[in-house]
């Protein structure tokens, strides 16, 4: 029996990192639905990951979030140190096994993490504000409402009470408070328990440390569930990020191939393909649903957090247009994950069900407002592409749907019968310099 | 305007077994639209001024398929792409300098994949790098001290990273040059682009020619100044809107350099 508490903590974290790696796994099988990409410039995708993901360099284009977020992300990563301390306690029956080894540098570690613990418990409390009763303007879309917006609030509230049960952990601690190195924080709230008998301290430490423990468990499988993935998925996103110009749009190579075969004189119009050719035809240009997007437009989708900050420098959205960039990165993983449930429903094969990206979670009407101003992929602030997935949706429009507004019809026509977007006859090019 | 200027073609350059400078790629625009042909011309002053060497494909230019592609047919742009791309190889184009940023993005970026690989610069970089080389005369003239802005075309900034040529040549018309509050990499769209300029707007609560132009005249500029003909349309439609034709002009960077010279 006396082992029953490392058995529990062995089996509770078995259970926990357990869940969260067969829901991963989905996650990875999900973004596998995609169509494969090939990566290039391996040297630049390493830097953009130092400078844009760890450096966090265009979250703090603006200042405020931008700071708030640098604070709870280095909370985050920093404060992660004292979960291997944790873990080994647990299973091995220790208690703060790293105290009498690290010496005067362990009370410098807890100082820290203690520090961090309040500071990240401010800036979360600031950012549950932002939500709630300054009401940000991006937090407050037609996309969020309902569960986008429980789950920004349970994200905080989760962060929120594992800050406070860290701190207490270490204030009810009277051996850790006797050793009276690194608390620098928890020595105040210690004050709180002074009248406290020794005995119901210890119950209450230990009920911090369980709690806290279990909590950061249940945070780590709530991830899947929420768009708080991206502390995850951000750095892999952002190495998979664009690094051509922003200008350069993708080139359908099966377009090209028959392009190409159009110009050249020397084709044979009635040759039979070669074998093995005709599976290598695309079966439709541009994308309806989420299979045909990229692998990387899908990891994008999972990335997202929701910030907003696309969406706030959209013109179109400022100027009331339906077309929201989150909306578009949103819908998009909706649909991907109504796509695996499917899969895992249907013994791993996919079951058409008469559902797709377009139409069913984006509208026409949303895609045709895009001025393809690149405004969204530049706030990004984790190099999502929401324009690409606009762009890609429009060519199966226009490709097998010829469903454009009719005005683009009109355009189309003038570009293919007098090379220029208006009615003017291609003769009248050079009359500019004779008027 | 009735003044006719000596606009040489590739054709009458090779007929004399002779390469051009440059190829001076127009642009639908620039060809057939009334306000863009005056940048066009002001463009081509400059060029004469400056002495380059330069020609324009004339009659043989056709759309780059901008508009095709971002309305989403990418067989019509690739249709335009391979052409126009024939006709430069043809001539052996190395150098294109073009006053619009949608035609120099395409070119740019989307045609090296189908075979048309060129040196390509919008009409700011051109004037820049002639100003550098003490071949154009950049000062300030009529526009010396003037209250200008500068609308960054969301092609030639976020779409490829450039955003000083415009403002360093305006800086040279010793203008006082006040940004406006999203500038550069968060410089707000005219709302012209990804074909939108062919359309009627999805429905909204306002126009984006007409934000972009409010936030123009908060800068209380008495030149927009402009470095695409799209961008140039719709700025004027919103100072029209705003009823401030009398007090705001919508200018290219280059009709203000020419216009500072006298040209």
């Amino acid at each position: 029996m006396q082992y029953l508490p490392n058995i529990i903590f062995l089996l509770i974290l078995v259970a926990g990192v357990g869940y969260f790696t067969y829901n991963i796994k989905k996650v990875i099988r999900n973004i596998k639905l995609g169509l494969p990409v090939s990566v290039s410039d391996k040297a630049e995708r390493w830097a953009n990951v130092g400078r844009i993901a760890i450096g966090q360099s265009k979250m703090v284009v603006r200042p405020v979030s931008g700071a708030l977020h640098i604070v709870v992300y280095l909370g985050f990563v920093i404060m992660n140190i004292e979960m291997l301390e944790i873990i080994i306690d647990g299973l091995f029956g220790t208690h703060r096994i790293f105290s009498s080894y690290l010496g005067g540098l362990y009370g410098v570690l807890i100082g820290t993490f203690e520090i961090l613990a309040v500071l990240v418990f401010v800036s979360v409390i600031v950012f549950w504000i932002r939500r709630n009763i300054v009401k940000i303007k991006r937090f407050m879309s037609k996309e969020m409402t309902g569960w986008p917006k429980n789950d920004g609030n349970t994200i905080l509230y989760f962060e929120m009470v594992l800050m406070g049960l860290f701190l207490t952990m270490n204030a009810t601690d009277v051996h850790f408070q006797e050793m009276n190195n690194g608390n620098v924080i928890s020595q105040y709230i210690a004050g709180w328990f002074s009248g406290v008998e020794v005995g119901t301290l210890h119950i209450i430490e230990r009920a911090a440390w369980w709690i806290h423990i279990t909590g950061i468990l249940i945070f780590l499988n709530y991830l899947y569930f929420s768009k708080h993935l991206h502390i995850m998925l951000a750095f892999p996103n952002v190495f998979f990020g664009r690094v051509t110009p922003k200008g350069q749009f993708k080139n359908n190579e099966a377009v090209t191939k028959e392009v190409k075969m159009m110009m050249d004189p020397n084709v044979d119009p009635f040759a039979a393909p070669p074998a093995g050719e005709e599976q290598a035809v695309p079966a439709k240009f541009g994308a309806s649903d989420v299979m045909d997007l990229s692998q990387v437009q899908l990891l994008n989708a999972y990335t997202c957090t929701e910030c907003g900050r696309c969406t706030s420098d959209c013109p179109a959205n400022i100027t009331g247009k339906k077309l929201s960039p989150r909306k578009i990165m949103m819908d998009t993983r909706d649909r991907l994950e109504e796509v695996g449930k499917n899969i895992d429903a249907n013994k791993g094969v996919f079951v058409p069900d008469n559902k797709q990206l377009l139409g069913d979670y984006i509208s026409e009407e949303e895609l045709w407002a895009c001025t393809s101003c690149n405004a969204c992929v530049e706030a990004c602030p984790v190099s999502i592409d929401p324009l690409s997935i606009i762009m890609e949706m429009r060519q199966y429009l226009v490709m097998e749907k010829s469903a454009a507004p009719n005005e683009l019809n009109v355009t189309m026509t003038n570009i293919e019968n007098n090379g220029a977007p208006w009615p003017f006859n291609q003769q009248d090019r050079l009359n500019w310099s004779q008027e | 305007m009735s003044e006719t200027i000596k606009v040489p073609t590739m054709a009458e350059y090779m007929a004399q077994g002779k390469q051009p400078e440059v190829l001076f790629w127009v642009g639908c625009a620039g060809s057939f639209d009334d306000r863009a042909k005056k940048i066009t011309k002001a463009f081509v002053k400059l060029l004469n001024n400056a002495g380059v060497d330069f020609a324009v494909l004339g009659t043989e230019e056709s759309c780059t398929g901008d508009p095709a592609k971002r309305a989403g047919n990418e067989f019509l742009f690739q249709m335009q792409a391979v052409t126009n791309i024939e006709v430069m190889n043809a001539y052996e184009v190395k150098k294109v300098v073009t006053a619009c940023p949608h035609c120099f993005n395409t070119i740019n970026n989307e045609y090296p994949q189908l075979g048309g690989n060129y040196e390509v610069m919008h009409h700011t970089q051109f004037l820049k790098s002639l100003m550098n080389e003490g071949r154009l005369k950049v000062e300030g003239g009529k526009f010396k001290g003037k209250r200008i802005t500068f609308h960054d075309p969301c092609y030639l900034g976020r779409a490829n990273g450039e955003y000083e040529a415009p403002r360093d040549l305006l800086r040279k018309l010793e203008v006082e040059l006040v940004e406006m509050k999203r500038c550069k990499t968060k410089g707000l769209c005219c709302g012209a682009g990804g074909a939108q300029m062919f359309k009627e707007p999805e429905p909204g609560t306002k126009d984006i020619n007409i934000e972009r132009t409010q936030e123009a005249i908060e800068a209380k500029p008495e030149v927009i100044a402009a470095g695409c003909p799209f961008c140039n349309t719709m700025m004027t439609d919103g100072v029209k809107g705003e009823n401030k034709e009398g007090e705001i002009e919508v200018m290219d960077v280059a009709e203000m350099i020419a216009t500072a010279q006298d040209l």
